[in-house]
């Protein structure tokens, strides 16, 4: 996954501050002040973010070849971008790794988010921290522990195999490897997730459950009436944010690669395949197409899931 | 942390009539409802899976190259050599690791704490002032999250290659200098812990409108200060892209590039195989980032709780 994955920043929201607007009229003047401030992050903004994006699209409308150098192609790159076997490979790869790894990590998330809000758990304070601290770890520490741990001939899977005599498979052969990166990914965001649906649940407003008691409302009732109803917008950030993850997938595959080089090619995830078109191909100007391609199609997905997510029951 | 940490930490300033951000201290609800020994075996698996694969570190941190190979990987091995690994660890290569440490330190200090402060400002400036601008400001930076990094690194690549600060700390720094879930954090957080009446108190008496930020309005962000950096430091120490894109030389790497390295030297034609070094420096490279968070968690998990606040 990348590493930066901030949870809440992409809510739609209107810009005002959350204060109530007479309030806020009231003690704000309308001047330039403001601008001081926020001046720095803009303009470092502008160089980091807005700068290297409209270079992506001024580079995806050339091509450089060895002979006759760099010329206009329009929209060339892009015809050639959706015609590309090996792009879409690795868009299909990360698909059915996102329809069936998110879900799995989020449900796990959200469960032990629930039980930790139910003030039924023993040690709460154990298992909030303990289960976080995955998050705090590198996804190269991540994947070159779980990596040494897959190993069937010094690693535990094989230490398991002697001591028992079972036959676990390899989890680096191609059939499991992806589900091997997908455990690695599962272990790293477990408990970022969970943190964000705990927080979530810990602002919904007593009364609300002192009314679903007189009620006679169970626990499952307060859970499905009440609590899910209630961060569904942490719920579909958190599955945004997760989407945006795994179509962005790179770090756990780029450092297995070693260990499975038959199976991890220089295009097996989309981001594997531009930083290779880049780095070891020299095809700048196709890897910039790719890329905008991916991030437009990842836009869009981001974009239906917040629409549905939003929508449903609302 | 105990729930009365949350309430105190969060912003207290608010007239108590404003509507209850968070619940009270759960007295209510831990009276109500029993502690239940199934829940909590049940939640203990995926406590065990957490925590494994970090106790496998530890144990195997303690064993030789050998040993990591002839012994069960939960166990520990005859010799006890934890100590031994970590002095190779610093001293192997000519001590190449403690490089990697500083310049990781050097990436953080500078990146992640030049984005906090930014992040500080900025949300200091959407909470607290109405200026010209501000929520197309505010619309290009949220739009450009959903931005896949990865349409963004091959360009700024080529950006600072051309600008010839590839291969240069800066390449990493300036990239980690923004961080647009610090800036949403901190425009939240200032726009409850500070209160605007205040401001005017301050600049009635005639404080600059620095002054009235550095000594009115910082003290009072404190806490989501302290999130945002733990989180921006997380980011900037666990970075692999980045760096791995703009670094060719070994001596500018960061532990994470370092221990990868480190890693594939063994694959390598000739390559001496440090298994040892890598499971021992991955060790060295999470333990600080584990005590971080250990030690300061009343202060992230409340600004956490304030980011939450607006679902």
């Amino acid at each position: 996954m990348t590493t930066v994955q901030p949870p809440a920043a992409t809510r739609p929201r209107p810009a005002g501050p959350p204060v109530r607007r007479t309030r806020r009229t009231r003690r704000t003047r309308r001047s330039w002040t403001g601008w001081g401030f926020i001046g720095p992050f803009v303009l470092v903004f502008a160089l980091v973010f807005l700068a290297p994006l409209a270079y992506s699209g001024y580079l995806s409308l050339f091509r450089t070849q060895l002979i006759g150098g760099t010329t206009f192609v329009g929209l060339g790159n892009y015809q050639q971008a959706l015609q590309d076997a090996r792009f879409w490979d690795g868009v299909a790869r990360v698909g059915l790794f996102l329809a069936v790894q998110v879900p799995i990590m989020l449900g796990l998330a959200l469960l032990v988010a629930l039980a930790l809000d139910s003030g039924r758990l023993y040690g709460k304070d154990f298992f909030r921290i303990a289960v976080f601290l995955p998050y705090a770890v590198p996804a190269v520490v991540a994947t070159l522990m779980w990596g040494f741990m897959y190993g069937t001939r010094f690693g535990l899977v094989g230490d398991v195999n002697d001591a028992f005599g079972t036959k676990l498979p390899d989890p680096l052969s191609p059939e499991l490897l992806l589900a091997s990166i997908g455990n690695i990914v599962t272990w790293e965001f477990i408990g970022y997730n969970m943190l964000i649906f705990y927080s979530a649940l810990r602002v919904i407003p007593h009364s609300l459950y002192e009314a679903a008691e007189i009620d006679g409302a169970g626990q499952w009732r307060v859970i499905s009436a009440i609590k899910l109803p209630a961060i569904r917008g942490a719920l579909v950030i958190a599955t945004i944010f997760s989407i945006i993850g795994s179509f962005q997938l790179f770090n756990e595959p780029s450092i297995l690669q070693k260990l499975a080089p038959n199976v991890i090619t220089t295009d097996y995830t989309p981001n594997y395949y531009t930083y290779s078109l880049s780095f070891s191909g020299q095809q700048h100007n196709y890897s910039a197409t790719v890329a905008i391609v991916m991030g437009l199609l990842t836009m869009i997905v981001a974009y239906v899931v917040q629409l549905r997510g939003m929508r449903k029951g609302a | 942390m105990s729930s009365t940490a949350t309430t105190v930490a969060r912003p207290t300033r608010k007239p108590p009539t404003a509507t209850p951000r968070l619940r009270p201290p759960r007295r209510n609800t831990s009276r109500r409802s029993k502690r239940s020994i199934l829940l909590t075996a049940l939640t203990g698996i995926v406590l065990l899976y957490s925590l494994l694969p970090l106790l496998w570190l530890l144990i195997s941190a303690t064993k030789t190259q050998q040993g990591l190979a002839r012994s069960f990987g939960l166990w520990f091995d005859g010799d006890f050599a934890l100590w031994d690994n970590i002095v190779e660890t610093f001293t192997y290569n000519d001590g190449v690791f403690g490089r990697w440490l500083l310049n990781t330190a050097l990436y953080v200090v500078v990146g992640a704490g030049g984005a906090t402060f930014l992040a500080v400002l900025g949300g200091y400036a959407l909470a607290k002032f109405d200026f010209p601008g501000k929520r197309a400001v505010f619309a290009v930076v949220i739009g450009a999250v959903a931005v896949p990094g990865t349409a963004l690194a091959v360009p700024t690549f080529l950006m600072f290659s051309k600008m010839g600060l590839t291969d240069t700390p800066w390449a990493v720094i300036i990239p980690s200098l923004i961080s647009p879930f610090g800036l949403y954090l901190m425009w939240v957080f200032a726009t409850e812990a500070i209160p605007g009446e205040l401001m005017e108190a301050a600049r009635i008496d005639g404080a600059s409108e620095l002054r009235t930020f550095f000594q009115v309005a910082l003290p009072l962000l404190a806490p989501g200060t302290v999130t945002v950096l733990l989180f921006t430091t997380v980011a900037t120490w666990n970075n692999y892209f980045l760096p791995l894109i703009m670094l060719k030389d070994p001596d500018w790497y960061p532990l994470t590039l370092g221990l990868d390295s480190w890693n594939k030297q063994a694959a390598t034609a000739g390559g001496e195989a440090v298994f040892n070094l890598v499971v021992t420096g991955s060790l060295l490279t999470i333990a600080p980032l584990i005590a971080a968070f250990l030690l300061l968690q009343k202060y992230w998990q409340s600004g956490l709780a304030a980011g939450s606040v607006k679902e």
